[in-house]
C-alpha cells in the first residue's frame, strides 16, 4: 500500500479509469459542514507548535485552535483525527507566475509580459488560467495561495493574491490588484555569452534614461487628478493611499538603495523588497523604513565566487537575524520548481534558522507581506481555513507527505495529471509479465 | 665620465646609413654602395654568461659584426663612435607580433542560420586551417608599429597573422629603414597555432575542444594526403601543413589549462610545440614545467581592480586580486621552476619595460630577462648564428643603454639594426655632472642633471648662507645658454656660451645688465642617488594557492589513516544501515565492523552522525571551461580537453558530499561530445581530476535540443526526431565501413600494405566505432517515450547497447523496454515543464523505473543542485514511496553502477575507495549538512577548515585590495599597470 498518495483519491480514480486525459481536479465544493481535526501537531505558522491540537472550521472559517486539554465542543463536527499527523497553514508562494504561462518555451502559451516599459494597468489576475496543470503540483506540497503576477519592462502591472482552487480567477481572488510591481533598472547586467560560453558583466548605459522614465511617470503620477485619462496613471494611485503595495524587485545593493529612495520620494505608502539578494548590506536602510524582503535565492548559488559556500542558503537567517521581516520566494527558481517552496524553507532552517521559524517566513510573514494575513497564514481562530494534513515534517522532502487539504474550509483534491500518470503506470508495471 | 668625449657622440648621431644595397633594384641614378664600417668603442658590453666586458669595441660592416673584444686598437677603415659609459646589449627580439600583417576582415554576419560551406578556393575544407598563409606575402611596413617596436629596444620580431587554428607560417623581420625585400630576414621562420577559432564565417567548430579535435584531425588527414601520389584532390592547406612541418611549431594559448591540453595534442603527433601563453603560467609552473615546453610570455599585467567602491569591489573575484597582485612574479616563478622562455612585448606595449622592470624588481634574474629577449627567442627560431648574441657574422643589431637594462633609471639611447643607428633618446647625459661656475669674480658650484630626460641644473653659491638656485637652462650641443636669479639682488643673471673639452665658456649680462666673462668647469660625477637602487625583495607577497581561487589552498590536504567511529553507516551493501566503524588506510576502506583495531590511525568520534558513500553526480557540466560542440556528430571532441579543476563549484559540489562526477557534453547535438569523469580533487591539476580506470563514454541527446527548436533560422541537418534516426543510423553504418575498411588493410600482408594506401583515419568513425566494439559507453540525453525507443532500437540493430538515458523524463513510460534492454536512467527528481518535451515529466518518474527493474540514478545538470543531490533523492521518498535506501542508492551506488565504477566506488565495503561524506543528520534530510568530505581518504573538505578558508578569503581581500587602494594614491604600483582588463570569472 503506499502512504504518499492522498487519502482521498476515490473521485480522482474515476477520472483514471475515464477515457478523459489530462485535465485538472473539480474545484472543491464549499465547506458542507462544521469539521473538527484532531489529534494534530498544529503548526501554527508564527512560530509555535500545539501537540494533540484539535482545529475545528465552519463555513470556511477557523472557529477554534487548541490542544486537547482545551475544552473544544466538536458536537455536530465531522472529526477527522490525524494521530499525530502534521498541520499546517497553506503556505504561500508570492511572485509567481503561476497561471501565466505553461509551457515557458512555447510563446503563445505565456501571458507573462506586455509590451512596452510602463504596464500599470495591466492585471494579472484576469489571465490567471485556473485550468493551468502546473497548479495541483504546487498543492501537492501545501502551496494553498499564490501572489500572480505579470514581469517585464519596469512596471509591470497589478498582481492579485489567488486561493489555488476555483472555477475561474474571479472565485479564486483573495485580493484582487493587490500590488504594483516595479523592476528597477539594473545598474549592470550579467549574461551568458552563448559565443564565449562565459558570463560577462556590462554596464547598462540606459540606467539613467530609464530612471527619468520612472520619475515622469512617477511625477505624473502622484499629481495626477483623474484628467486625462491615463489608464496607467489611474492604476498608480493606490501607491500613494495605501491601497496598492509597491513590490520593488531589486537585488543588488545599489539598486536597493535607489529604489528604495525613488519610492520614498513620491509618498509611496508601502514597499516590499522582492529578490534581495544583497539586502543584508542595507539592512538599516530597510530597518529604518519598515521595508519587508522576500528573499528568492534560497536554492541559488553563491553570488560570487568567493562568498561562502553557504551563503544562499544561510541568508534567510541573516537577514532575520538583522531583524527584518522576510519572507522566502521562489521568483528566481524556473515556476515549475517553485513547487519546492518548502524545501527552501527547509534548507534555510538547516542553515541557521530554527525550523519554526523557517515555516513562518512562508506562512505568517508571507501572509502579513502580502497583506492577506487577515486570512491566510497561521492557523488562528477567525482566519480561512486553508490548511492541510501532512504525515510528516513538510519543509522536508524526505518526510513530507501531504495528506488533505483545505482551502477556506473546503477539501480539495490533492490529485493531479502527475499522480494520475504515475497511477497508471504503477499499474502497467505492477501487472504480471505478459509474453 | 668626463664630458671631453662628447663631441664624438654627437658625430655620430648624425650620421645616416643607407643600409646595404639590394643587388637586384635599378637605381634612379648612380650606383651607391657603401661599407658601412663602424667601429663602437668604450661600451660595456653584456656577455652571455652576464658579465660586462668593459670598454669593449664592436667592429661592424655591411651590417654586420665583424668582432667583439677589448682592443683599443681600431683599424683605420672604420669610423670610430665612442660611446664610453655606455651598456651595450645584443639588439632585442620580439617572437610574438603582429607587425605588418593586416588583419581578416571580420565576416558579414548573415541571421542565425548556421553557415556549413567552406571556403571557395582549393583550400581546407575549414577555414580555420589557414596553414598555407605566408606571413612573408602579406608583409609590408607599418612606420607607426615600426617605430613603436624599435622604440622599445627591438631590432628583429617575428610577425604572424594570430588568427586561425592552424595560422600559417610567420616571417622574421628586422626594423631598420629597409625595404621589405631586405627586412624580411626569413620569410617562414616558424609555424603557428591556436585553439582558438578565429575570424571565419564558418559556424564550425563553435568551441575550443572543437578546435583541439579539428587539429588532431587536420594532423591525420595531412599524413594520409601525404601518403598519395597523385593527391586524391587538391588541399593546399593540407600541402602547407606537410611543408611547414619541420619548422618550429607555436602554438598560442590562453591560459595554462590549455597550455597543458596543447601539449597533450603535440605529444600525440609528435611536435614539442613552443607555447605562447598568458601571464599566469606561474599559477602552475610545476605543469608547464612538465610539458618540456619553452614558452613565449608576455608581460602584461592586471590593471588594478577598481576597489574604492566597497559595495561593487564586492564583484571583483579572488583569483583576479589574486593574480594582480602575483602577475609581476610570473617570469620569476617560471624561471626558478626551471621553465625556459622568450619574453614578449606582445600585449604589454608601451608598459613593456616598466612591467619588465618590475619582473626584474620582483625577482627575475637579469641575465635571465636578457637572454629571454635575445639568445633564447633566436634559438626558438634557429636564428642563433645571425640573432640574438654578439658574435662575429650575425647582423649588427645592437642596443645601447645608459645604464645596467633593468636598473629603474636606465634609458634605452641608441638601437642599432643591421649597422643602421636609430638615435631613441636625444637627450646627452654623458655632461651630467658637478661644475665650478665663475662668473666674473663669483663663484658657484653648478650641478647639471639630466634626470628623465630633462636637464635640470642648479647652483650654489660659495659664500656662506645662500640657498640652492634653480637655473633656467637650454642645451644642445653646440650651445648653452642659462639664466639663474640670485636671493636679494632684483635682476638675472643671463650667460651664453659654447663647449669646451671639459665645459663650457662664453658671455652674458649680469643683474645690472653689464657684461660678463663666464666658465663652467667639470669637477666630478653626481653623487649617485641612493635609493635608485631598487632592492630585491626574494618573498612572496602571499603564496601561489591551488587551484588559484578563493577557498584554495597552500598545500593540498593529504590522504589520512582513520577510523570513524560509531556513525550511522549507509553501507549500501547487503548489511544495510547500522551504526558501526569504518576504518580507512591508504585511501581505501580497509574494515566495517564494531571495535575494529586502528592502530594509530586517527580517530574520528562520529556519534550522532550519519556516514554515506560519497554523492556520485552522473551529469553535471562544472569544471569545464565549455561545454557544447555543435556538429551535428562532434563524438570527436573530448571534455577532458577543456577540463577546467579552478572552478568554485568544485569546492561547492564536495560542500554538498559529492565526490564524483561525469562531465557532459551538451545537448546540441544527436551525437556529443566524450565525457570527462573526474573525482572532486580540488586543488589538483586537470588531468589528475579524471578517474584513471573510468571507461570511455560519450554523450548523445535527442529531441528539442538536437532539433535546434528555439532557433527558427537553423537549417542543421536534422530538424526532426526523423532526422535525429537517420542520423544515428548513419553515422554508425559509416563507422562500420569505416571498420571494415581497417580490418581489409590491416589483414594485408606487410609487403602488400607497403603497396597500398592505408585508410584515412577519422576521428568520427573511430570514436563511433569504438561504440559499436563496446569499447565505449553511451550517456544519451532524451526526454520522450518515441525516441527514448527509437534510440534503443537503433542501438540493437547495431548490436550494443544504450548504457544510460540521462533526462528520461518519460522513461516511465517505457521502463520496461528499457529494464529489457539493460539500459539505466538518470533523471532530475522533479524538473518538468519548461519546454513541450517535458510536459508530461513526472516526478515519480525515478521511483516508476525503479520499479519496472531500471538501474535509475538522479542527477543535476545544475552546479546549483548537484549540491542537494542528498535532497533530490529524498523527493523519491516523496514522489513514488522509494524506500531510504534505495532513494539514497539513487546518487550513490545507482551512478556508480551506471558509470562501471561500482567495483571502486558507491557503497562502503573494504577494498572500496575512501570517498566518504560525514553528515550532520539523516543523509536524505533537508536539515542534513555534511561536515566532513573525503576522496581516497583526503579530507578535501571540512566544515573546520571551510571556516578557516573563508576567514582567509576575507583577510586576503582585504589586505589586496588596501594595496590597490596605496598604490592608487601615489604608493608604488605593486604589479606594475599594464592594458589588460582584469579578466572575468567562469
Amino acid at each position: 500500500m503506499k502512504n504518499n498518495l492522498p487519502g482521498i483519491l476515490v473521485g480522482s480514480l474515476i477520472f483514471f479509469c475515464a477515457p478523459g486525459f489530462a485535465i485538472v481536479p473539480v474545484p472543491a465544493p464549499e465547506q458542507s459542514e462544521p469539521i473538527a481535526i484532531t489529534g494534530a501537531i498544529i503548526h501554527v505558522g508564527n512560530g509555535a507548535v500545539i501537540g494533540d491540537g484539535i482545529i475545528t472550521f465552519d463555513d470556511g472559517v477557523i472557529t477554534a485552535v487548541g490542544s486537547a486539554m482545551d475544552a473544544i465542543d466538536l458536537s455536530g463536527h465531522r472529526v477527522i483525527d490525524l494521530q499525530g499527523q502534521h498541520v499546517y497553514p497553506g503556505f504561500v508562494l508570492p511572485n509567481t507566475t503561476l497561471g501565466l504561462v505553461e509551457v515557458e518555451n512555447i510563446r503563445s502559451t505565456q501571458d507573462i509580459i506586455e509590451e512596452g516599459d510602463i504596464n500599470a494597468s495591466v492585471r494579472a489576475a484576469i489571465a490567471y488560467n485556473t485550468d493551468s496543470e502546473l497548479i495541483p503540483t504546487l498543492r501537492f506540497n501545501g502551496i494553498l495561495t499564490a501572489q500572480i503576477t505579470p514581469q517585464g519592462g519596469l512596471v509591470t502591472g497589478l498582481s492579485s493574491v489567488m486561493k489555488l482552487d476555483g472555477w475561474n480567477w474571479e472565485d479564486t481572488m483573495l485580493v484582487a490588484d493587490d500590488a504594483m510591481h516595479l523592476n528597477w533598472p539594473t545598474l549592470r547586467s550579467r549574461d551568458f555569452n552563448e559565443e564565449t560560453e562565459q558570463f560577462e558583466t556590462t554596464d547598462n548605459e540606459e540606467y539613467a534614461g530609464q530612471v527619468q522614465v520612472l520619475n515622469s511617470l512617477f511625477q505624473n503620477a502622484s499629481t495626477y487628478n483623474g484628467a486625462p485619462i491615463n489608464l496607467n496613471l489611474l492604476a498608480m494611485q493606490g501607491l500613494f493611499n495605501g491601497m496598492v503595495r509597491l513590490y520593488l524587485h531589486a537585488n543588488d545593493a545599489k539598486e536597493i538603495i535607489a529604489g528604495v529612495q525613488f519610492a520614498r520620494r513620491y509618498g509611496v505608502r508601502q514597499i516590499v523588497l522582492v529578490g534581495g539578494r544583497e539586502a543584508l548590506q542595507v539592512k538599516d536602510l530597510l530597518l529604518a523604513n519598515s521595508i519587508p524582503v522576500i528573499y528568492e535565492g534560497v536554492h541559488a548559488l553563491p553570488e560570487q565566487e568567493w562568498h561562502d559556500v553557504d551563503a544562499s542558503f544561510r541568508m534567510p537567517f541573516l537577514l532575520h537575524e538583522a531583524g527584518l521581516k522576510v519572507g522566502i520566494g521562489g521568483g528566481a527558481t524556473e515556476l515549475q520548481s517553485q513547487r519546492n517552496l518548502p524545501f527552501f524553507a527547509g534548507t534555510a532552517a538547516a542553515y541557521g534558522l530554527d525550523r519554526e521559524t523557517a515555516l513562518s517566513l512562508i506562512t505568517r510573514n508571507n501572509a502579513e507581506i502580502l497583506g492577506v494575513a487577515d486570512r491566510v497564514g497561521t492557523i488562528e481562530t477567525g482566519k480561512d481555513a486553508t490548511l492541510f494534513v501532512s504525515i510528516g515534517d513538510a519543509l522536508d522532502m524526505r518526510t513530507s507527505q501531504v495528506q488533505q487539504a483545505f482551502i477556506q474550509g473546503r477539501q480539495i483534491d490533492l490529485y493531479g495529471t502527475q499522480q494520475e500518470l504515475y497511477e497508471r503506470f504503477d499499474e502497467k508495471y505492477s501487472q504480471p509479465e505478459r509474453d | 665620465m668626463s664630458p671631453t668625449r662628447i663631441s664624438l657622440l654627437l658625430i655620430g648621431t648624425l650620421l645616416t646609413f643607407a643600409g646595404s644595397a639590394q643587388e637586384t633594384v635599378t637605381p634612379n641614378g648612380i650606383e651607391d654602395v657603401r661599407l658601412n664600417a663602424i667601429a663602437i668603442t668604450g661600451v660595456t658590453l653584456y656577455q652571455p654568461d652576464g658579465q660586462y666586458l668593459e670598454n669593449a669595441v664592436v667592429l661592424m660592416r655591411e651590417g654586420r659584426i665583424v668582432s667583439i673584444s677589448d682592443n683599443p686598437a681600431v683599424p683605420d677603415d672604420y669610423f670610430v663612435v665612442d660611446l664610453a659609459g655606455r651598456y651595450l646589449y645584443p639588439g632585442l627580439i620580439d617572437a610574438y607580433t603582429e607587425y605588418g600583417i593586416p588583419a581578416i576582415e571580420p565576416p558579414v554576419t548573415t541571421g542565425n542560420a548556421e553557415r556549413l560551406d567552406g571556403p571557395q578556393q582549393a583550400l581546407n575544407t575549414k577555414e580555420t586551417i589557414r596553414a598555407h598563409f605566408r606571413a612573408s606575402l602579406e608583409f609590408a611596413h607599418d612606420e607607426e608599429t615600426r617605430k613603436n617596436l624599435r622604440d622599445l629596444g627591438f631590432s628583429t620580431v617575428l610577425s604572424l597573422r594570430a588568427d586561425g587554428i592552424a595560422r600559417g607560417t610567420s616571417a622574421l623581420v628586422t626594423l631598420g629603414d629597409e625595404s621589405a625585400n631586405e627586412s624580411v630576414l626569413v620569410p617562414d621562420v616558424a609555424a603557428h597555432f591556436s585553439f582558438s577559432r578565429g575570424t571565419t564565417h564558418q559556424s564550425l567548430p563553435s568551441s575550443p575542444m572543437g578546435a583541439v579535435a579539428l587539429l588532431r584531425q587536420t594532423y591525420l588527414d595531412a599524413q594520409w594526403f601525404a601518403q598519395q601520389n597523385p593527391r586524391p584532390f587538391t588541399d593546399e592547406s593540407l600541402e602547407a601543413l606537410l611543408r611547414t612541418g619541420s619548422l618550429p611549431q607555436i602554438m598560442e594559448v590562453e591560459t595554462w589549462q590549455q597550455a597543458l591540453t596543447a601539449d597533450r595534442v603535440g605529444d600525440e603527433f609528435l611536435t614539442q610545440y613552443i607555447l605562447k601563453v598568458g601571464n599566469d603560467a606561474y599559477q602552475q609552473a610545476q605543469l608547464i614545467e612538465d610539458t618540456d615546453a619553452v614558452l613565449i610570455v608576455p608581460v602584461n599585467f592586471p590593471a588594478a581592480p577598481e576597489v574604492s567602491d566597497a559595495l561593487d569591489a564586492d564583484e571583483l573575484s579572488f583569483a583576479d586580486l589574486k593574480h594582480w597582485e602575483l602577475a609581476a612574479y610570473n617570469l620569476r616563478l617560471l624561471n626558478e621552476q626551471g621553465v625556459e622562455f622568450a619574453i614578449t612585448s606582445h600585449g604589454a606595449g608601451k608598459d613593456f619595460w616598466k612591467n619588465m622592470r618590475a619582473a626584474v624588481a620582483k625577482g627575475l634574474p637579469e641575465q635571465v630577462a636578457v637572454d629571454a629577449l635575445t639568445r633564447i627567442p633566436a634559438q626558438l627560431l634557429n636564428m642563433e648564428n645571425r640573432i640574438g648574441q654578439l658574435q662575429s657574422g650575425a647582423l649588427a643589431n645592437l642596443l645601447i643603454s645608459s645604464g645596467p637594462l633593468f636598473a629603474e633609471d636606465t634609458r634605452l639611447l641608441e638601437n642599432w639594426i643591421r649597422g643602421e643607428r636609430f638615435v631613441l633618446d636625444a637627450s646627452i647625459d654623458g655632461r651630467s655632472g658637478q661644475y665650478q661656475l665663475v662668473v666674473g669674480s663669483d663663484n658657484y658650484n653648478f650641478e647639471l642633471d639630466f634626470d628623465k630626460g630633462k636637464v635640470k641644473a642648479s647652483l650654489v653659491s660659495t659664500e656662506e648662507g645662500v640657498d640652492e638656485i634653480d637655473v633656467t637652462l637650454e642645451l644642445t650641443e653646440d650651445l648653452i645658454s642659462f639664466s639663474f636669479a640670485e636671493p636679494d639682488i632684483d635682476g638675472l643673471v643671463r650667460l651664453n656660451g659654447w663647449p669646451l673639452d671639459a665645459g663650457w665658456q662664453g658671455t652674458g649680462l649680469d643683474q645690472s645688465g653689464a657684461p660678463v666673462a663666464w666658465q663652467l668647469t667639470y669637477v666630478q660625477p653626481l653623487v649617485p642617488d641612493a635609493a635608485a637602487v631598487a632592492e630585491i625583495d626574494m618573498t612572496l607577497p602571499a603564496p601561489v594557492l591551488h587551484p588559484f581561487e578563493a577557498f584554495g589552498r597552500e598545500t593540498i590536504p593529504v590522504s589520512q589513516d582513520m577510523v570513524i567511529r560509531n556513525a550511522t553507516v549507509w553501507t549500501n551493501e547487503d548489511a544495510g544501515t547500522l551504526i558501526t566503524d569504518v576504518l580507512v588506510r591508504d585511501g581505501r576502506i580497509a574494515a566495517v565492523g564494531t571495535g575494529l583495531r586502528a592502530g594509530d590511525a586517527l580517530e574520528i568520534d562520529a556519534t550522532g552522525k550519519h556516514l554515506t558513500p560519497g554523492i556520485i553526480d552522473e551529469h553535471s557540466h562544472i569544471a569545464l571551461t565549455s561545454i557544447n560542440e555543435s556538429a551535428t556528430n562532434s563524438s570527436m571532441v573530448r571534455m577532458r580537453d577543456v577540463l577546467d579543476s579552478e572552478d568554485v563549484n568544485i569546492y561547492r559540489n564536495l560542500a554538498g558530499g559529492v565526490t564524483a562526477a561525469q562531465l557532459l557534453h551538451g545537448s546540441a547535438n544527436p551525437i556529443g561530445g566524450q565525457s570527462a569523469i573526474i573525482k572532486m580533487k580540488w586543488g589538483m591539476a586537470p588531468e589528475a581530476l579524471l578517474i584513471e580506470d573510468a571507461p570511455p563514454f560519450i554523450k548523445f541527446a535527442l529531441g528539442e535540443n538536437v532539433k535546434r527548436s528555439t532557433n527558427p533560422a537553423s537549417i542543421r541537418y536534422p530538424q526532426t526526431r526523423m532526422g535525429v534516426e537517420q542520423v544515428f543510423v548513419d553515422a554508425f553504418s559509416q563507422a562500420r565501413e569505416y571498420g571494415r575498411r581497417w580490418d581489409d588493410y590491416n589483414s594485408l600482408s606487410a609487403a602488400a600494405k607497403r603497396s597500398t594506401t592505408p585508410p584515412r583515419r577519422d576521428l568520427v568513425n573511430e570514436t563511433m566505432l569504438e561504440i559499436l566494439n563496446k569499447e565505449r559507453y553511451v550517456t544519451s540525453h532524451s526526454y520522450v517515450q518515441s525516441e527514448i525507443n527509437m534510440l534503443m532500437t537503433v542501438a540493437e540493430s547495431f548490436d550494443f547497447n544504450i548504457n544510460t538515458f540521462t533526462h528520461i523524463l518519460e522513461g516511465y513510460k517505457v521502463a520496461d523496454k528499457m529494464a529489457e534492454h539493460g539500459a539505466g536512467g538518470s533523471t532530475f527528481a522533479d524538473w518538468w515543464g519548461y519546454k513541450w518535451e517535458v510536459r508530461y515529466a513526472i516526478p515519480y518518474n525515478a521511483a516508476l523505473m525503479h520499479q519496472a527493474g531500471v538501474v535509475v540514478a538522479i542527477n543535476s545538470d545544475d552546479a546549483e543542485m548537484s549540491r542537494r543531490l542528498n535532497q533530490e533523492a529524498a523527493k523519491i521518498i516523496k514522489y513514488g514511496d522509494l524506500s531510504e535506501i534505495d532513494a539514497l542508492k539513487l546518487v550513490t551506488l545507482n551512478p556508480a553502477i551506471l558509470l562501471h565504477l561500482d567495483h571502486r566506488m558507491g557503497s562502503i565495503r573494504e577494498g572500496k575507495d575512501a570517498d566518504l561524506v560525514l553528515w550532520s543528520d539523516h543523509p536524505l534530510s533537508v536539515y542534513a549538512v555534511p561536515e566532513t568530505t573525503w576522496i581516497e581518504g583526503v579530507p578535501y573538505y571540512d566544515r573546520q577548515s571551510d571556516q578557516s578558508l573563508r576567514e582567509m578569503v576575507g583577510v586576503e581581500r582585504a589586505r589586496i585590495m588596501a594595496k590597490i587602494a596605496a598604490a592608487d594614491s601615489g604608493g608604488n604600483d605593486n604589479s606594475g599597470n599594464g592594458e589588460e582588463e582584469p579578466a572575468h570569472e567562469e
